[in-house]
């Protein structure tokens, strides 16, 4: 019996031939990931079991992204508790001020999670790796300290969900709107404990910042990890920025599923996911007129240069809407450095929308951007629960970047089309 | 492993924002994270709730955020045991590493009323709802590996014994 992508990276970290779903195996850890609001209980438990140094200086990652720029005392006391760790033990990929931005965005880009490893990461969007053909998944505070201890961790081989897309992307459509679409079909848990396999021959149109995003939200159906089989547009992505080795597996044709989503996307148009669930979705048609207070347009989800560069599309020559908020957050220096060059951050302050220093900030609550009692958002993020955004009477509705930017302008939820003078490009 | 107490209950999907909101996450400590826990799903719950209290919940418990602030605020607060239909896997994971005790019933949740009182057999796999004949629920016994856990104390007590040959 073959093996798939997941299976085959699980066997080579843990010195196996093979592996099956359902086995317990122990494997080695190319990468372990935490950050300002994780990595401190971490460290609390990797003192208390009588840890003395971390496995790897080089394979350890800390990024503060979350409450940062620190935000009130208890935030700064949280990074310090971080920052003596990196110090004492040497880390080598240590991220705080201005070196720092969103982990899920900060590590493909500098090269540090590549094709074929197995990274755990104290955040459970640390499943975004699988879109470079890595096995990628969050784990608790506890399992992380155990990864910097001894360089390794218990798995249970996961089942395997194989979705297939078929067919040519409508306007406005992209790798956001089909984990969306997916998500509503099997549910908020319907791939509970399971690897997702993205395959067909759409993918192949998909840029990896549409790879990104897509494996990013696996976590909302359940899944324990997300993966796509490395291709050109990969190895375009990950050639110049890796400092080792890499390895591009794929899936055996006689591996085995535990079972198989056929997505036909022409069929699929912009989606939204309403409150409180992200597979809460709708078709753009079916939404109505739903007025909005803000718009955040950033996170580990859709906040890389290519949304930004959607958005200010969208927006040029244009302005929010009188009493919107639109908040951008480039999610790394490097993004927000491109979007300046290319003169976005202009055409963003002619539009008059603020925007912030990298940060995973507004999308879970935490600061730049709080929603008040019955204030709604649309955001480009991954988690639209009750209270993620602000207070628990507040709403979030989350879209792509090209729904949020006509959103603010319209102040309504709204798609590009109603945008006087826009043609997608 | 046994608990008598009084029952909470709660739906699906409870996520881990509802569990303790991001707001409070700036912070590690224990006791903050318990008196804030379950705020968004019931604002009054640490009011209501006494110390060997029992959470019963629905599908899919714990989803959403990594933080283990959610089983440490919840094992903080007192509670004696989680017992849901099913749970999001990185809280189920985080749980046996950190040492709250959770059990799995398919059934318990439609047959229990809030603030019924009821008692946990861990080692037995049964739970028994006081004062009701016919009253004994099965439950889904806890996987040797993860007994393995619990029984050590937790994930890095586990791996300190190992590595020391114990």
């Amino acid at each position: 019996m073959g093996m798939t992508i997941t299976e085959k990276i699980l066997a080579e970290h843990g010195g196996l031939k093979e592996v099956h779903p359902g086995m317990l195996i122990n494997a080695r850890v190319d990468i372990a990931l935490g950050h300002d609001v994780t990595a401190p209980i971490a460290i609390g438990e990797f003192k208390k079991a009588g840890g003395h140094k971390i496995f790897d200086r080089n394979k350890v990652v800390l990024v503060a992204d979350h409450f940062t720029p620190n935000k009130d005392i208890q935030s700064a006391q949280q990074v310090r508790i971080m920052r003596d760790f990196a110090k004492e033990h040497k880390i080598s990929h240590y991220y705080e001020g201005g070196d720092a931005g969103v982990c899920h965005v900060l590590l493909p880009e500098q090269g540090i999670a590549l094709p074929g490893d197995l990274i755990i990461g104290a955040d459970s969007h640390t499943c975004t790796y699988g879109a470079l053909g890595a096995f990628a998944t969050g784990v608790g505070s506890t399992d992380f300290a155990a990864a910097m201890l001894t360089g390794e961790l218990w798995f249970k081989v996961p089942e395997t969900m194989k979705i297939v897309f078929h067919g040519k992307l409508n306007k406005w459509v992209s790798g956001k709107d089909l984990i969306l679409y997916v998500i509503g079909q099997i549910g908020v848990d319907g791939a509970n404990y399971q690897a997702m396999e993205f395959t067909g021959e759409t993918l192949a149109e998909l840029t990896m910042a549409d790879r990104f995003t897509m494996a990013n939200m696996v976590i909302e159906a359940g899944a324990k990890s997300g993966i796509f089989v490395p291709d050109e547009t990969t190895r375009e992505y990950v050639q110049y920025r890796a400092e080792r080795e890499y390895t591009f597996h794929e899936s055996d044709p006689d591996a085995n599923y535990a079972s198989v989503l056929e997505v036909d996307v022409s069929n699929i148009e912009p989606q939204v996911a309403f409150p409180p669930l992200p597979s809460n979705v709708r078709g753009l048609s079916k939404v109505g007129s739903i007025k909005i207070d803000q718009v955040f347009i950033g996170s580990c989800t859709n906040g890389r240069i290519e949304d930004l560069r959607l958005a200010a599309q969208l927006l040029k020559g244009k302005q929010v809407a009188p009493y919107v908020r639109l908040i951008i957050i480039p999610t790394t220096p490097e993004v927000y450095r491109t979007a300046m060059s290319e003169g976005l951050f202009d055409i963003f302050l002619d539009a008059k929308a603020i925007i912030s220093p990298p940060t995973c900030g507004p999308c879970l609550g935490g600061h730049m951007g709080i929603l008040a009692d019955g204030e709604r958002a649309v955001a480009t993020t991954n988690r639209n629960f009750i209270g993620r955004m602000g207070h628990p009477g507040s709403e979030v509705y989350l879209a792509n970047p090209a729904i949020a930017a006509a959103t603010a302008v319209l102040g309504r939820i709204a798609g590009p089309d109603e945008l006087k003078g826009v043609h997608k490009i | 492993m046994k608990f008598k107490g009084k029952v909470w209950k709660f739906g699906d999907h409870v996520n881990t924002d509802l569990i303790i909101p991001a707001r409070y996450i700036n912070s590690s400590d224990p006791a903050f994270l318990a008196a804030h826990c379950m705020e968004d799903a019931d604002p009054d719950f640490m009011k209501k709730m006494q110390p060997g209290d029992i959470i019963v919940a629905g599908e899919n418990f714990g989803c959403g955020s990594s933080r283990e602030h959610a089983p440490i605020a919840i094992k903080a607060a007192g509670i004696a045991c989680v017992i849901a239909k099913g749970y999001a896997r990185i809280f189920y994971r985080s749980a046996f590493n950190m040492g709250l005790p959770i059990f799995e019933s398919k059934m318990l949740h439609d047959l229990v009323q809030e603030s019924d009182e009821i008692e946990v057999d861990g080692d037995a796999g049964i739970i028994t709802i006081s004062g009701k004949e016919a009253g004994l629920i099965k439950i889904e016994p806890i996987p040797p590996f993860m007994q393995e856990l619990v029984a050590a104390g937790g994930l890095l007590p586990y791996l300190v014994k190992k590595r020391a040959g114990g």
